[in-house]
């Protein structure tokens, strides 16, 4: 799959719903089937780590490997239909300015964080404590629930010799990706904390999320 | 030489879990060539830990899984180190089919014509493994499948390497805690062969020296984080 920027006639004006997320937030909605959400980087590089739930069943989530392989490609983009792990598609991908988003690299979390920079790491917040904290508010998900997500916005390639790099460069300012929803979902977004990591340029900033019906 | 604890070969099709307690090593061997084991790996006795993929590749800077390797829980613990592979490259990106997968790829192969050569799925084979430990469909995550090598070219377009692995090829996983591990034997979802012809592997269980893991420990500055909150894990 190549990728293709798409962008969307869809107007803000027009939107049901339309909420500025501050970077570190949680964020947990239901999109019902038919409607469009769209995830805008406001600032540029910003890591949205998204998960999507069945609203019917929620041990029905985005299955990231089935979603890989059924398309033959790692990255997602307009045309990207994300499917879930009993085979379903959840979402569609309508429109996306950005052409990169991370399936492979995860949310970050208190206890990774002691891996990968340090053990004295663990008391910064992340993305992790975002999910676990909506969940326990929420009480239809708990940690049972918190599968890879995906990162929109991030540039994860991976090279011919199976290194895995975290680039930047790809999003900036007023980037989007648009869903539309083809089974009635809960959205699960950390708008990532990250500090130790480049890909950010050390500095998450807010995102915004409009749903059109 | 390694203490020999037990030997069992998992006929192509079948699936299998056991605990790898701390210090033990695990060989998973390609008796025929051309294998999959699909695996799944839990903290035996805080089953809620479980391999993360993410958090594994991400914290060693790799897609691919191979010798000097750990593969982590979502809590930064070592859940297993790969401490030998003579094949070089484990594949994290293609996961398992379920039944509908496996149908529309080799048609239908029921029990009731083929007996125990019916056609099963990987998704359907961890779900009955899990099940035993008390785990269901929530704890399958994104599964690992050993002997398996899937390329990204630089547009992305994911590609199987068929001959990845050949007859005797093994991986062996060192476990610094006591590890839940799920399997089966099953044809990666991506293999391109069209006929169900699942390969068998043998699994030998070993007590092992934690020597054979030091230069897993070492590859990384991640990975001796990653030991250390492993054995804080047993204060």
């Amino acid at each position: 799959m190549t990728t293709t920027l798409t962008v969307s006639d869809k107007l803000p004006e027009h939107a049901v719903f339309r909420e500025t997320l501050a970077a570190g937030e949680p964020w947990l909605h239901e999109v019902k089937t038919g409607q469009t959400l769209r995830i805008l980087d406001l600032e540029g590089n910003q890591a949205v780590d998204t998960l999507f739930y069945s609203l019917a069943e929620p041990r029905e989530r985005f299955d990231p490997q089935r979603t890989l392989r059924r398309q033959r490609s790692l990255y997602l983009t307009t045309g990207t239909v994300l499917y879930s792990n009993l085979g379903n598609p959840m979402l569609t991908i309508v429109a996306d300015t950005c052409g990169r988003h991370d399936t492979l690299g995860g949310a970050c979390a208190q206890e990774s964080n002691t891996v990968r920079y340090a053990l004295e790491k663990r008391y910064m917040h992340s993305c992790r404590d975002n999910y676990l904290r909506a969940c326990a508010h929420d009480g239809r998900l708990s940690k049972q629930d918190i599968g890879a997500n995906i990162n929109f916005f991030m540039n994860v390639p991976v090279t011919a010799e199976g290194g895995l790099t975290f680039e930047d460069g790809i999003s900036a300012p007023g980037k989007y990706v648009e869903l539309r929803a083809e089974m009635d979902v809960i959205v699960l977004i950390s708008n990532c904390p990250q500090l130790n990591n480049p890909c950010n340029a050390y500095n998450p900033t807010p995102a915004e999320l409009l749903i059109w019906n | 030489m390694m203490d020999l604890l037990l030997e069992e070969t998992v006929p192509g099709g079948g699936h299998a879990s056991l605990i790898v307690k701390r210090g033990q090593s695990l060989r998973l061997a390609d008796l025929r060539g051309g294998a999959n084991a699909s695996l799944m790996l839990f903290n035996a006795t805080e089953k809620s830990e479980r391999l993360n993929l993410p958090d594994t590749l991400k914290c060693q800077h790799t897609a691919k899984l191979t010798a000097g390797h750990c593969l982590y829980s979502d809590m930064g613990r070592v859940l297993a180190a790969i401490v030998a592979d003579t094949c070089g490259w484990h594949d994290a990106i293609g996961g398992v089919s379920n039944a509908d997968e496996v149908n529309d790829k080799y048609g239908v192969g029921r029990y009731q014509e083929l007996r125990n050569a019916f056609y099963r799925n990987g998704t359907d084979n961890l779900l009955v493994e899990l099940g035993k430990w008390g785990l269901g469909i929530s704890d399958l995550l994104m599964t690992l499948n050993l002997f398996s090598r899937v390329d990204v070219t630089s547009e992305g377009a994911l590609n199987f390497v068929p001959g990845n692995s050949k007859a005797g090829d093994y991986v062996e996983l060192y476990a610094p805690m006591n590890t839940l591990v799920v399997l089966t034997a099953i044809q990666h979802p991506l293999d391109p062969n069209p006929d169900y012809a699942p390969k068998p592997v043998k699994l030998a269980l070993s007590q092992a020296d934690r020597q054979v893991a030091e230069f897993c420990r070492t590859s990384c500055e991640e990975n001796m984080r990653g030991f250390i909150n492993t054995d804080r894990f047993f204060l």
